[in-house]
């Protein structure tokens, strides 16, 4: 990046880096993590006969608690999509030029963003009924479903907020070009500003599908049997040995990382890729 | 003050809106707590997570390569992984490893509580975010401040603290403010090892009186307004300190 000024003041510095994230390789974390799990497992290797190590017991419970973590993706990609499609609309309504929609979807966007996670999802179990009756079809109404739904009120805030924010982003001469060539306001929205806009909500978006993945395990709390859920009953019909804790946990946190850290990895490159210079 | 109290029982004996928390002096005083104790935690952690924040990012600017590879691993671990599953791993793996002490009844409780392991997890959580972004505002203070600051005999130290922590304060302070206004949030989370928080309280609270709608209708009020105030003030902050013509 080359700056072109005479007033040198507080520039950011680039610095020569090789490696954007210093130094530190993906692998680099594996066998860290390797001895953060299975460290204090050694320490309790004096167990007795026909106990079965730490490790064994982990390797029984591996694919069970994948199946749980698969289903917290599930849950994950669900919220998302259904957090994106509501988001668009309320960053939409942000930007209208209505201003009731204008200041109602200011309004829906700010209180859920402002309230913890962990609190909609609690609102979102109590508050939904557990079946819907439907012209006396009666529809049972999951837990897992409410965790989706509570999980997207925080995504769509948080979605349209970006969609608002790229929106004000792009120049207004986008604007007054496209009006002084007759397009309507709604074509100007979805022909020229929109598409312009998707590079730069690509990045924040999928930060935010990597924040959202991780929530999911907030399911754990109020019910739904994710991989959080399955490790505390594995956990528990191992009889409690305290020398498992750490694998386990150390399990699912290393499910987790491998999950998104290649995603945050790509978030960096994408930054980088569409930075617009000068 | 009774009168109005006494107003929301008569409200509820009308109307069936149940709001205990108002009328009735145990719940009220259930409630006063939780909410202190969210405050408590949020300082806390605020405070630890500027520490490590800071100190990180000196750190990330040190010569030697293996401390810069440590404090990257640590940003990347705990940015990548869950903080819920980070606080059970603190609370239950590590928290089970440590010695107990007796306490005054003459039994056996762990060295620190869920209060302690709920402040240590976040603190750490969010530090990682501070660290970076500490690293970028120092990163924004020109190579020439520090030359400038070398020429004029500081220390290494000296000029970390004196000099490029304070310009890079400025810069930084928008993403900051993001990151604390997102811990606040995130200490709903102590809810799940049972820290007495505004979470946990209400939770007692809708379990004996079973009135979860207005419960939860007045949570979310309650955060929105808590976190709605320390945006604002944070916003003025932001005003205050920007640097005029910078950002």
């Amino acid at each position: 990046m080359r700056y072109k000024t005479d007033l040198p003041v507080m520039l950011p510095v680039s610095k020569p880096e090789p490696e954007p994230l210093g130094g530190l390789r993906a692998w680099h974390i594996l066998p860290l993590a390797l001895l953060a799990i299975f460290g204090p497992s050694l320490a309790f290797a004096q167990s007795g006969e026909g106990v079965l190590s730490p490790l064994a017991v982990l390797l029984n419970w591996a694919p069970l608690l994948l199946k749980g973590f698969i289903f917290n993706l599930v849950i994950s990609v669900s919220a998302m999509a259904l957090g994106t499609v509501v988001g668009a609309i309320l960053g939409l309504g942000q930007i209208s030029l209505i201003p009731a929609v204008r200041s109602g979807s200011w309004f829906v966007t700010q209180f859920f963003r402002n309230a913890p996670w962990l609190v909609l999802l609690f609102f979102a179990m109590f508050l939904l009924p557990f079946e819907i009756d439907l012209f006396g079809l009666k529809i049972p109404f999951p837990d897992w479903l409410k965790a989706i739904l509570g999980l997207s009120l925080p995504v769509m805030a948080n979605v349209s907020e970006i969609v608002r924010g790229a929106v004000r982003s792009l120049p207004s001469g986008q604007w007054e070009a496209a009006e002084s060539l007759a397009y309507t306001r709604l074509q100007t929205l979805w022909l020229i500003i929109l598409p312009q806009c998707v590079k730069r909500m690509l990045p924040p978006w999928m930060n935010l599908y990597s924040i959202l993945t991780m929530a999911t395990v907030l399911a754990s709390i109020v019910g739904v049997s994710e991989v959080m859920t399955l490790t505390g009953q594995a956990l528990a019909s191992e009889g409690g040995r305290p020398e498992l804790l750490a694998p386990f946990y150390g399990f699912v946190l290393l499910l987790f990382f491998v999950y998104c850290y290649p995603i945050a990895r790509f978030t960096v490159r994408l930054e980088k890729k569409f930075a617009v210079i000068g | 003050m009774d009168v109005i109290f006494e107003w929301f029982r008569v409200l509820y004996q009308e109307t069936g809106i149940n709001l205990p928390f108002l009328y009735d002096e145990y719940d009220r005083n259930r409630m006063v707590d939780g909410f202190l104790t969210t405050i408590r935690l949020s300082l806390v952690c605020l405070f630890f997570s500027v520490i490590i924040g800071v100190t990180g990012a000196w750190l990330q600017g040190s010569a030697f390569k293996w401390t810069r590879r440590i404090v990257n691993g640590y940003i990347q671990l705990f940015r990548n992984t869950p903080p819920l599953v980070q606080l059970y791993f603190f609370y239950f793996a590590i928290g089970t490893l440590l010695p107990r002490v007796e306490n005054d009844w003459g039994g056996q409780s762990p060295i620190l509580g869920s209060f302690a392991w709920a402040a240590i997890s976040l603190s750490f959580f969010a530090g990682a975010f501070n660290v970076e972004i500490f690293r970028s505002g120092i990163e924004a203070v020109p190579r020439s401040t520090v030359e400038a600051a070398e020429a004029l005999g500081f220390s290494k130290l000296q000029i970390y603290r004196d000099i490029t922590l304070p310009l890079a304060f400025r810069v930084v302070l928008p993403a900051l403010n993001n990151n604390l206004v997102n811990l606040v949030k995130t200490t709903t989370l102590a809810y799940a090892i049972a820290v007495p928080e505004m979470l946990y309280e209400a939770n007692q609270i809708w379990s004996d009186n079973v009135n979860v709608t207005e419960m939860m209708i007045f949570l979310l009020l309650a955060y929105f307004v808590l976190v709605g105030v320390l945006v604002g003030a944070m916003n003025r902050w932001e005003r205050a300190m920007k640097i005029p013509g910078y950002g």
